[in-house]
């Protein structure tokens, strides 16, 4: 039962081979190779914790059985930016102090990420609806909404510095 | 970590036909968002998979005349992304808008969201209230089914273990209708329904030509209110006929308590929605 096999995933742009069984989540996979940006939290696709682009599609990669991911793209938090080349979302998020214990934030920012491909200027609403899949214990929400419409506001070329 | 399990993974349909065909105890794998919690919670028994992710021919949205057939491995995201299901079907709009969160939509596909057979399965209301229509295949043969008289129980259906849902249709609603829906949780998304209501209304000269009336998380099944539903066909409606149909609708319902709301509370609000949702729905059309 469950035999393993070898899945091929390109990570962040780069190629990963994953020998894992039938059983394994995307989730499991990925942390057990060193991708710990990746957050465990509810494991049942609440908390949004886990949050990566699939493809260009965010996905709960808790939900996510490593097999279906063969071939395919992954971007994890590490992929949307890093210190130096941070995305507007991140920098967004940094300015507002809308991270707090950040246990959240990477799935926030993956699902803020798409909110904005498909909506580039979204009400205050249309932003709790794209985050309704993301839960922040730390409750801060107030500050992520402000991040999200600061982002916007930067990347449709409405923000302080533009 | 989730139980061990077998997974076959067929690329086309002929095949995944195949793999359910002779076999007592495999199930369907598709968007996998209610089956891998299910696993995880060792609610889950079943041990052998065939996971429709490389059935591609089984995700379309497709328009045939005032015919509309979704694929069942068609997403909620992909529903939403559609440009015709706002008026194809307003209500399984609304219900795939507020469906759990982003990344579950990404995922999760309108046959499971049907065959997962829980009353609290939030685009079912919607489809019922369209009178959809649900085809089963197997490797001998497929049928069609009218959603209606497709559960038969508490997470039960009439669908073989042999059989895979591979899609559902319906025809698009009357020019002059007005088709709602409703999901009373604690949030909008992400949340499990604790009364869900779906109704459509077609009118003529100021009459009600067709009357749905689905509930959903208020018995064992989501089921049409169709008590509710004869008191309104041929009237012209008013508040006296609205109270008297939502009363009748109410009546219907057999919930129970659980940790998200009393039996009670579903009964009032099984009640009020749909008194609510008439409303709206005959102001809308009249």
């Amino acid at each position: 039962m469950s035999n393993e096999k070898v899945v091929t995933v390109t990570v962040n742009g780069s190629t990963v081979k994953l020998a894992t069984p039938a059983h394994r989540t995307l989730l499991e996979a990925l942390r057990h190779e060193g991708f710990v940006e990746i957050k465990c939290g509810c494991e049942k696709g609440d908390c949004g914790a886990c949050a990566v682009l699939l493809d260009g599609e965010p996905v709960d990669s808790c939900l996510t059985l490593a097999w279906h991911a063969d071939g395919r793209e992954v971007t994890t938090i590490k992929g949307i930016g890093q210190p130096g080349n941070a995305d507007p979302l991140q920098k967004a998020f940094i300015e507002t102090g809308a991270a707090q214990c950040g246990y959240c934030t990477p799935g926030m920012i993956i699902a803020a990420r798409s909110l904005l491909k498909d909506n580039p200027d979204p009400s205050l609403a249309d932003v709790k609806r794209g985050l309704s899949g993301n839960l922040c214990r730390c409750t801060g929400y107030t500050r992520i909404f402000e991040a999200v419409q600061l982002a916007a506001r930067e990347l449709r070329g409405e923000g302080e510095a533009a | 970590m989730l139980p061990p399990f077998d997974l076959s993974q067929p690329q086309s349909l002929a095949d995944a036909l195949q793999a359910l065909a002779g076999k007592g105890d495999t199930r369907p794998l598709a968007g996998a968002t209610n089956l891998v919690p299910d696993l995880r919670g060792k609610r889950e028994t079943c041990r052998d998979f065939v996971s429709l992710d490389g059935v591609n021919e089984l995700r379309y949205i497709k328009r045939d005349g005032d015919r509309v057939t979704l694929g069942a491995r068609t997403t909620m995201a992909d529903i939403l992304d559609d440009s015709g299901i706002r008026t194809d079907a307003p209500a399984l709009y609304a219900a795939a808008e507020i469906f759990a969160g982003r990344m579950v939509r990404t995922a999760a596909t309108i046959g499971g969201n049907v065959c997962c057979g829980s009353p609290s399965a939030d685009t079912v209301p919607a489809l019922l209230t369209v009178d959809a229509e649900v085809t089963l295949s197997s490797v001998s043969g497929q049928r069609t089914v009218a959603l209606d008289e497709f559960y038969i129980d508490y997470k039960k259906s009439v669908l073989r273990s042999d059989e895979l849902l591979t899609s559902v249709s319906w025809n698009v609603p009357p020019q002059n209708s007005a088709n709602l829906f409703y999901k009373l949780a604690r949030r909008k998304g992400d949340a499990i329904t604790v009364t869900g209501v779906a109704v459509m209304i077609a009118a003529e000269d100021g009459v009600c030509t067709r009357a749905r009336i689905a509930l959903g998380s208020v018995a064992p099944t989501v089921f049409r209110a169709s008590a509710a539903e004869d008191l309104l066909a041929g009237k012209a409606l008013d508040e006296a006929i609205i109270e008297q149909a939502a009363r009748a609708a109410a009546d219907q319902c057999a919930p129970i308590d659980d940790i998200r709301a009393s039996a009670d509370y579903r009964l009032q609000t099984a009640f009020s929605l749909t008194r609510r949702l008439l409303t709206q729905a005959w102001k809308q059309v009249s």
